[in-house]
């Protein structure tokens, strides 16, 4: 092997958060993981497989269908010396942790005159296209995004997944993780030498000078199918992900708009109230008056999400309707 | 639950020198919410709180058996749980204020004191909210052969959240080092328990497999003798305790509910007040037992008056945080 080059393999975005959970548990003793059908499972989404077999059940540790209970042994065993990563296998079981998340975790260092820390990360999923319906389905990230305490990561790649779920197992704060988790079998270039992200820093997918398209998780490979069609249809698109919520990247966003003058928001969270309008805030103000056209926001929309594929297909942003919205900013 | 007094357990074994820690503590406890009162009513208190008195007993008699490097959680009724863990009157006022040099930089108030150094994981303003920390501190000391047990303090209101079954279940199974200590005081607020509480109190830790055990709460030696016997268990890796503590809450909910009779009577309480106060029992009982005399404690109490007061002067003194401290410590 060469030891100057940096070897890069294609991992799929499931094998990407793998693999930077094992290198952190290999590095620091202190971390364990917690959940539903997370060791001999694997959990549900087949993402841990194999990581019980290398760090045994005291480590990889499975739960009862209890998530206020794990969740909260999870704060108080990040204050008291370990660094737990706890799984909570759907994103709209956020509603079963609320408590423990927002009236516990994110206080505790603050109430506390900054002497407790909760170094805990939480993961779990978003998305819908899965067939799931309304309770299995929903990408609930916007909350956690609203509370101070928290911060909150959506990777959109396994490069960007890996290094992130590395920084966020690092981080002395309380961080949850929404995976999609209709891009586990996604794959992408993933470097084999160590590496971690930011909090905080967006990247910038695709540069491009006449419109920003800012897409958040699942919606980047969307944003980027509708930049390609735009690149056909004459229109240079920039696809922008601020990867994390919060922290939020507010320079990126706000130059590429202001070289732009155009923008849309992409995000699969529920359309009203959600982080497409905090974002669309943070540019509108930072680039005012560099704007030709008011900035766009595409979300899920203001419904339950149905079962019916055709139905379910018509409530989430597609590669179309962003093509088409970016064609009207930009007529 | 009954209002007469259950039989004192023999309390010679714990020793005269523990006695009267035990005894100074109850009364500081005391003490400090007489003066925490005192601060609301004469407006110098910002918010409410909910004052402790009455239930003294159960926290000194528990925290007697742990070690300094023990952990607890709290309640939002938590000062006694607080002092009694090895808190010093002087911060906890300053941050009942809100001051700067309270032990929370103001910035938690009466019902958030938390203190690393003495093992204070928090006291909580959500009921119930501290079992899954308290839980997973449990968890943590486990995993890292610490040693170390956690108390988790709550009131028999927090026997309505689901999230206690969830922890006492997965305690349980995982025989982890944690004590479930509800403190029976008869009052949800402004709810008898009896309207909220269906079935037997101690099957519910006994359908999880864990060891429960009923106590006179205005008992400090009783309390002291069944919670040291449900550490060392839990120190010994046999997995977790529940002690259920029948108490009495002196004062209101709050230090606002002063108008009490739609909910209880004046006649109750003063028959807690007269015949089972945990202080004045254990004193009449050192001092029967020939372990100490009335002039020996009123010197206690005569010095811990001028400590607390003191400590009630250094907290109206002490200066507020500056506005800019407002985003400090929201992230680590």
């Amino acid at each position: 092997m060469p030891e100057t080059e940096t070897q890069v393999r294609e991992l799929t975005l499931g094998e990407a958060v793998r693999e930077a959970i094992a290198e952190e548990m290999r590095r620091d003793p202190r971390v364990v993981l917690m959940g539903e059908d997370v060791a001999e499972a694997g959990t549900a989404f087949k993402v841990l497989t194999g990581m019980v077999e290398e760090f045994g059940k005291d480590r990889i540790i499975d739960t009862p269908i209890s998530e206020p209970g794990f969740t909260g042994i999870g704060v108080g065993a990040a204050m008291t010396g370990l660094r737990p990563v706890v799984d909570i296998m759907f994103g709209d079981f956020m509603t079963l942790i609320m408590d423990q998340i927002v009236n516990q975790a994110a206080k505790v260092h603050y109430m506390s005159g900054g002497k407790w820390k909760v170094p805990m990360v939480l993961r779990t999923t978003m998305g819908g296209g899965r067939r799931s319906a309304a309770q299995h389905s929903q990408s609930l990230h916007a909350w956690p995004s609203h509370v101070p305490g928290l911060k909150v990561v959506l990777p959109s790649t396994p490069y960007d997944a890996k290094g992130l779920m590395k920084t966020a197992i690092r981080d002395d704060n309380p961080v949850i993780i929404f995976e999609d988790k209709m891009m586990y079998r996604l794959k992408g270039p993933v470097p084999v030498e160590e590496y971690t992200i930011p909090f905080g820093v967006a990247d910038v997918k695709r540069v491009g000078r006449d419109i920003t398209i800012v897409a958040t998780s699942s919606m980047v490979q969307v944003a980027l199918g509708a930049a390609k069609l735009l690149d056909e249809a004459g229109i240079s698109a920039e696809v922008i992900d601020p990867r994390t919520t919060w922290p939020l990247d507010e320079k990126t966003l706000i130059e590429s708009v202001k070289k732009t003058s155009r923008a849309i928001v992409v995000d699969e969270g529920y359309h009203r109230y959600g982080v497409t309008a905090e974002i669309a805030s943070v540019m509108a103000e930072g680039a005012f008056y560099n704007l030709d056209k008011p900035i766009k926001r595409m979300g899920a929309m203001h419904v339950p999400i149905p079962f019916s594929p055709p139905l379910e297909d018509a409530t989430i942003p597609t590669e179309r309707s962003v093509f088409e919205m970016a064609k009207e900013l930009c007529s | 639950m009954t209002t007469t007094p259950t039989p004192e357990r023999s309390g010679a074994e714990i020793g005269v020198e523990k006695l009267l820690r035990m005894y100074r503590q109850m009364t500081a406890i005391r003490l400090f919410e007489e003066r925490a009162n005192d601060l609301y009513l004469r407006a110098l208190m910002p918010g409410l709180t909910h004052l402790y008195e009455g239930e003294e007993a159960v926290a000194v008699g528990i925290c007697e058996a742990l070690r300094p490097d023990d952990y607890v959680t709290s309640t939002h009724r938590g000062h006694g749980h607080c002092l009694a863990k090895g808190a010093v009157p002087n911060l906890m006022f300053a941050e009942l204020l809100g001051k700067e040099a309270g032990y929370c930089r103001g910035k938690g108030g009466s019902m958030h004191i938390a203190d690393p150094a003495t093992g204070n994981l928090g006291a909580n303003a959500i009921v119930g909210g501290s079992t899954g920390i308290a839980t997973g501190a449990a968890f943590a000391s486990k995993r890292l052969g610490n040693g170390r047990v956690c108390i988790c303090f709550f009131g028999e209101g927090a026997l309505g959240q689901g999230v206690l079954y969830e922890v006492m279940n997965i305690a349980s199974l995982w025989k982890l080092p944690v004590i479930y200590v509800c403190e029976n005081n008869m009052y949800n607020e402004y709810t008898h328990y009896s309207e909220t509480t269906a079935g037997d109190i101690l099957a519910r830790p006994a359908a999880f497999g864990i060891p429960a055990e009923s106590v006179d709460g205005q008992d400090v030696r009783g309390v002291h003798l069944t919670a040291k016997a449900f550490v060392e268990r839990a120190r010994q890796g046999k997995g977790p305790g529940f002690l259920l503590c029948n108490t009495y809450r002196y004062r209101g909910h709050h230090v606002g509910d002063i108008k009490r009779d739609y909910y209880r009577t004046k006649e109750e309480e003063q028959q807690w007040m007269e015949q089972r106060d945990p202080i004045r029992r254990l004193a009449n009982w050192m001092i029967e037992q020939g372990l100490t005399d009335r002039a020996a404690l009123d010197r206690i109490d005569a010095e811990l008056k001028t400590q607390m007061d003191a400590a009630v002067e250094f907290a109206i003194n002490a200066p507020y945080p500056t506005p800019d401290e407002v985003e400090q410590d929201v992230y680590a």
